[in-house]
């Protein structure tokens, strides 16, 4: 349960076209991440499989049902709102049961699943507060509640971990990461942040402009990215993009190399420059270098701590097999 | 008010001053009224007995033997509690829809609807007249629930969708991802989020439709009549009675005084859509 297919979905409003056609299998059980910058209709794409966006053309199938003209609440899927969207006037026993009540689940079955998942969300000594009376993370684990009751064929997150703050937000990564190693179920999560769809996904939608630039999975795009806008993307510290006469000497418009595949050398590599900013972070070293050959500023990482200093100069040398390269048109030469 | 950025003394001073004046202004002719309900027919229009009279239950005690106040009375309550409903029973839906599933036609329907009420009510009187005569819904009080429903709805609609407005629409979008219908959404979400903005609605709206008297006066004779007819009744025949007239308009405002005394806040929170909380 829970494969779902979009087949030449587009959508516009009004006049403008926010997701051109688009073509994307989402198998089951996978744990899907749509990433790409604000606005390139991540959003857009997760609504309009969850039913509460009309397609302009096109059709949705799930688990072999063409899904397009049914409602959201006869898809069988569950969403995870940004806003978490819980009901204010509800308690959270009232909110996370609220699915199967309107389901008309006899009582006493609701509450035996209620109590089922907020013991697997440690929401049991919580469960009679009203969702203002409770913690950004504790709302947001109410929202997953209510989604989890339902035994969903899929679920549908919208940037869920957005309004945490940074710590909350590494450890409901791993939370949601767990639910669905436990569930197996198919989850479709929409992020901005990059390293959130690194660490959660099975395969990753890349969006640009409601265009899917990269369907792959995490290491396949941070190894063999389709093109110079997935390479900048994916990653970070970002992937150094050098145009121009050094590119020209690997036969390429553009070649990218990332901070952590350049070796560094005091005396003597491929391309001399100076160092710009040193940030020492302890576990890695990240130097940012104004090159005499190359006119970017080149980003490196180095593993562990190294005595360099602002202004001094340093050589470069890219790990020929890391070195990705691309045409004029910014993609991939294989 | 919000221009001036420093309160000046003027300000601190002068405002609960203006504020006062302004309060009693209004307030004087309603005391005056209620003074004079207690007052003998002649004592009313004696200059000296203005303030100085010996009170008397008189005009009240006349007013429910001779008047059938209460028959009025209920009119009143039948029509504008039925109304009130009737009102809310079709504007909830519409404001709901509005609110929620706009389309490129709703901004124009609003102000269309808001529109109507620039129409002239002495521009309908002959047609109305006629036809609810013809019809045989003359003195009913089903015409009067239905004219003061529909006097209301333009009003009641944009309320609602004002306070509507202001639930996000994430919660609604839950609750239909969470498999609810239309009627479960407005019955298990939408009523109970908005239930404040709801009840300043209705209260405003009874209100409005008990003091209505354009067209209760002119759209009843003695079946449907409500306290605004009784009012205009003892104007016309009685000549100079101003005891007994201000007997009869205190008894009929009496209430809806009472009322608005007790949900003052709601009914601020009405009159503002919501702005002052
Ligand atoms: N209801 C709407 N009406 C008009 N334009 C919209 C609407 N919803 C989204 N858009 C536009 O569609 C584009 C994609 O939006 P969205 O899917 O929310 O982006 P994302 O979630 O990737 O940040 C944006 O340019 C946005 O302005
Ligand atoms: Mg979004």
């Amino acid at each position: 349960m829970g494969r779902i297919v979009l087949k030449s979905v587009t959508k516009s409003f009004g006049d403008v076209e926010v997701i051109p056609p688009l073509d994307l299998t989402i198998e089951e059980g996978e744990f899907a991440v749509f990433v790409g910058p604000s606005g390139c209709g991540k959003s857009t794409l997760l609504r309009m499989i969850a039913g509460l966006e009309d397609l302009s053309s096109g059709s949705i199938e799930i688990d072999g049902q063409d899904a397009t003209q049914v409602p959201p609440a006869k898809r069988g899927l569950a969403m995870v709102f940004q806003s978490y969207a819980l009901y204010p006037h509800m308690s959270v026993r009232k909110n996370i049961g609220f699915p199967l009540r309107m389901a008309k689940m006899a009582p006493a079955k609701v509450t035996a699943r209620v109590e089922t998942a907020a013991k697997s969300l440690n929401l049991m000594d919580y469960l009679d507060r009203k969702p203002a009376d409770l913690s950004g993370g504790q709302r947001q684990r109410v929202a997953i509640g209510r989604a989890i009751v339902r035994e969903p064929a899929a679920f549908l997150f919208d940037e869920p971990l957005s309004n945490l703050d940074a710590a909350l937000r590494v450890g409901m990564r791993l939370e949601i990461g767990e639910l669905h190693e436990r569930l197996q179920t198919t989850m479709i999560y929409v992020t901005h942040d990059q390293v959130e769809a690194m660490t959660m996904a099975n395969k990753i939608v890349v969006l640009r402009a409601g265009v899917i630039e990269q369907v792959g999975s995490p290491l396949e795009l941070y190894h063999r990215p389709r093109n110079t806008f997935v390479a900048g993307f994916i990653g970070s510290p970002k992937m150094n993009l050098i145009s121009g006469t050094q590119a020209q000497k690997y036969d390429a418009a553009t070649i990218g190399i990332r901070p952590e595949h350049i070796d560094v050398s005091m005396t003597e590599g491929s391309w001399e420059g100076y160092v710009g900013v040193a940030e020492h972070l302890g576990s890695d070293t990240f130097l940012h270098v104004h090159g005499s050959g190359v006119s970017e500023m080149i980003t490196v990482r180095i593993s562990g701590d190294i005595s360099v200093n602002q202004g001094d100069t340093i050589y470069l040398t890219p790990q020929s097999d890391q070195l990705h390269r691309f045409d004029a048109q910014g993609t991939r030469i294989p | 008010m919000a221009i001036v950025a420093k309160p000046s003394k003027l300000g601190t001073f002068g405002r609960p001053v203006l504020a006062w004046t302004v309060g009693l202004l209004f307030f004087f002719p309603i005391f005056w009224m209620v003074l004079t309900s207690f007052k003998t027919d002649a004592d009313a229009v004696k200059p000296e007995h203005l303030i100085f009279f010996q009170p008397t239950l008189e005009n009240y005690l006349n007013m429910t033997e001779n008047y059938d106040y209460w028959r009025f009375a209920r009119n009143s309550v039948i029509t504008a509690v039925m109304a009130t409903l009737f009102t809310l029973f079709v504007g909830i839906p519409c404001a709901y829809a509005m609110a929620f599933n706009p389309s490129r036609a709703t901004k124009d329907v609003l102000m269309w609807m808001l529109s109507t009420k620039m129409l002239p009510a002495a521009a309908v009187l002959y047609p109305m007249t006629f036809l609810t005569k013809s019809a045989g819904l003359f003195d009913t009080h089903f015409l009067i629930i239905l004219v003061l429903s529909l006097i209301n709805l333009p009003i009641v609609v944009w309320m609602l969708f004002t306070y509507f407005k202001e639930i996000p629409k994430d919660i609604i979008e839950a609750g239909k991802m969470d498999g609810v219908n239309t009627w479960g959404e407005i019955r298990e979400i939408l009523i109970p989020l908005a239930w404040g903005g709801i009840a300043a609605t209705a209260l405003l709206c009874f209100i409005f439709c008990w003091n209505e008297a354009y067209w209760t006066v002119r759209l009843t004779t003695t079946n449907a009549a409500t306290l605004s007819k009784l009012i205009e009744g003892n104007r016309a025949p009685e000549g100079l009675f101003f005891g007994r007239l201000s007997a009869v308009s205190a008894a009929a405002v009496g209430p809806i005084v009472v009322l608005g005394w007790f949900c003052q806040k709601q009914l601020v929170q009405g009159l503002t859509f919501g702005a002052v909380k």
